[in-house]
Order: C-alpha cells, then structure tokens, then sequence
C-alpha cells in the first residue's frame, strides 16, 4: 500500500517536471534559454520516474538497472547541453537582450563570424 | 493515503503519465520542425530522447516487465551519443575528423 503510494506520488512529481521542461522549451526566446529549461527539469523528472520503477521492483537487479540509470542521466545531460550550447556560441548565436560572458575577452565574436564565414566558403 | 493507493490507481496514474508523455514529445516535435536555428532542433531531438527514455520506464511499469528499464538505459545512452554527436556536426561540418 505504501509502494504503491509512493510510486503514484514519484509518477506525479516526474510528469510535472517534464511538463515544466516541455513547456519552458516552447516558450523560451533563445536557445540558450531553452536548452538550460530543458536539460534540468526533464533530468529531475525523468529521474524521478525512474525512482517509481525502483520502488516498483525493489533492489533486486531491475531496482539496480534504475539507480544506474539515474546516474547515467545525471552525468550525460549536462554534458550534451554543454556541447550544445558551445556549438551554439561557435556558430555566431547572439545572446538575448544585456546578457553577457563573465569576461568579455574571452569570447571575440567578430573572430568567430569570421572563421564560421571562412569555412563555409572553403567547403565547396 | 494507504486506502487510495491500491493497484487499480497506480494503473491508471500509469497510463494517464504514458498519454501525457506521449503528447509530450509531440508538442517537442513543434521546435524540431520549426526551430529558428539547428542548435534548437538538436535541443528538441534531446529532451524528445530524454522523454522516450521516461515513456520506458512508464512502460516497464505498466506492463510489469523489468526488462524495459534496461531498454530505457540503452535508449539513453543512444540519445547521448547522438547529441554529441550532432554537436560536432553543427560545430565543424562532419562528426570524425579525417587525418
């Protein structure tokens, strides 16, 4: 009776957060914006679900299959979402409104559009 | 609580997360299609797989067959195979360099 409780109330908690991350991805302005909206709360959600099938199985080797999951997700996404986000800057994408890098001399945009342009022009 | 949380509820909580999910990755599929840039369809194509990897775990659930959470681990792990891997594409032009 508690499992099964407990496994509702982690269904529950998991769906809210993939809603929140798929809506955040909808209505976001920038890719910067979604790919941060997306990459943590579809993380929680989907380790939250993968908590219910934990409890669901108990620590047998399926239970196990499911902590391991969580860690998988838990290191890979953040490092896709960085990846993306590094592509993202390297094709010259413009951040949104006042928003700035830490140290503006770490990021020389007009070098960047200068390069993407040269490589396009030597791909044909 | 105890008297709420018998089987019956936890099958229909199951299903009801499964058709939600599911309408989940078709609101993504939105951003795929129409995304202003291609970082924000590789965004999209992202939490879709992260999304398909919740929809197997929903399924292991449902079914009570443990062998879908193994199919969820793979499922991500080819998800981030292919984010990385389209991270490189749209950085430098082709995924492995030729030497």
């Amino acid at each position: 009776m508690i499992r099964t409780g407990l496994e509702i109330a982690l269904i529950v908690v998991g769906v809210f957060f993939l809603t929140v991350g798929t809506i955040g991805m909808l209505r976001l302005p920038n890719v910067y914006n979604r790919m941060h909206a997306t990459s943590k709360p579809t993380t929680l959600g989907t380790a939250a679900i993968f908590f219910a099938g934990f409890a669901h199985f108990g620590p047998g080797a399926e239970g196990l299959t499911a902590l391991i999951g969580i860690v998988f997700l838990f290191l890979t996404v953040p490092t896709g979402a960085h990846m993306i986000a590094r592509a993202a800057e390297q094709i010259g994408i413009p951040f949104e409104g006042s928003v700035t890098w830490p140290d503006a001399s770490a990021v020389d945009r007009s070098d960047r559009a200068e390069r993407a342009e040269r490589t396009e022009k030597s791909d044909d | 609580m105890s008297e709420a949380a018998d089987p019956a509820l936890l099958d229909a909580v199951v299903g009801g997360a499964l058709i939600l999910v599911s309408g989940l990755c078709v609101l993504c599929s939105y951003r795929v299609i129409s995304g202003p840039t291609n970082p924000d369809r590789v965004v999209a194509l992202d939490a879709i797989a992260t999304n398909v990897v919740a929809i197997a775990v929903l399924f292991a659930l449902q079914t009570d067959r443990g062998l879908f959470i193994t199919v969820s681990l793979v499922l991500a792990i080819i998800g981030f195979i292919a984010t990385v891997a389209a991270a490189k594409f749209i950085t430098e032009g082709e995924v492995i360099d030729e030497p």
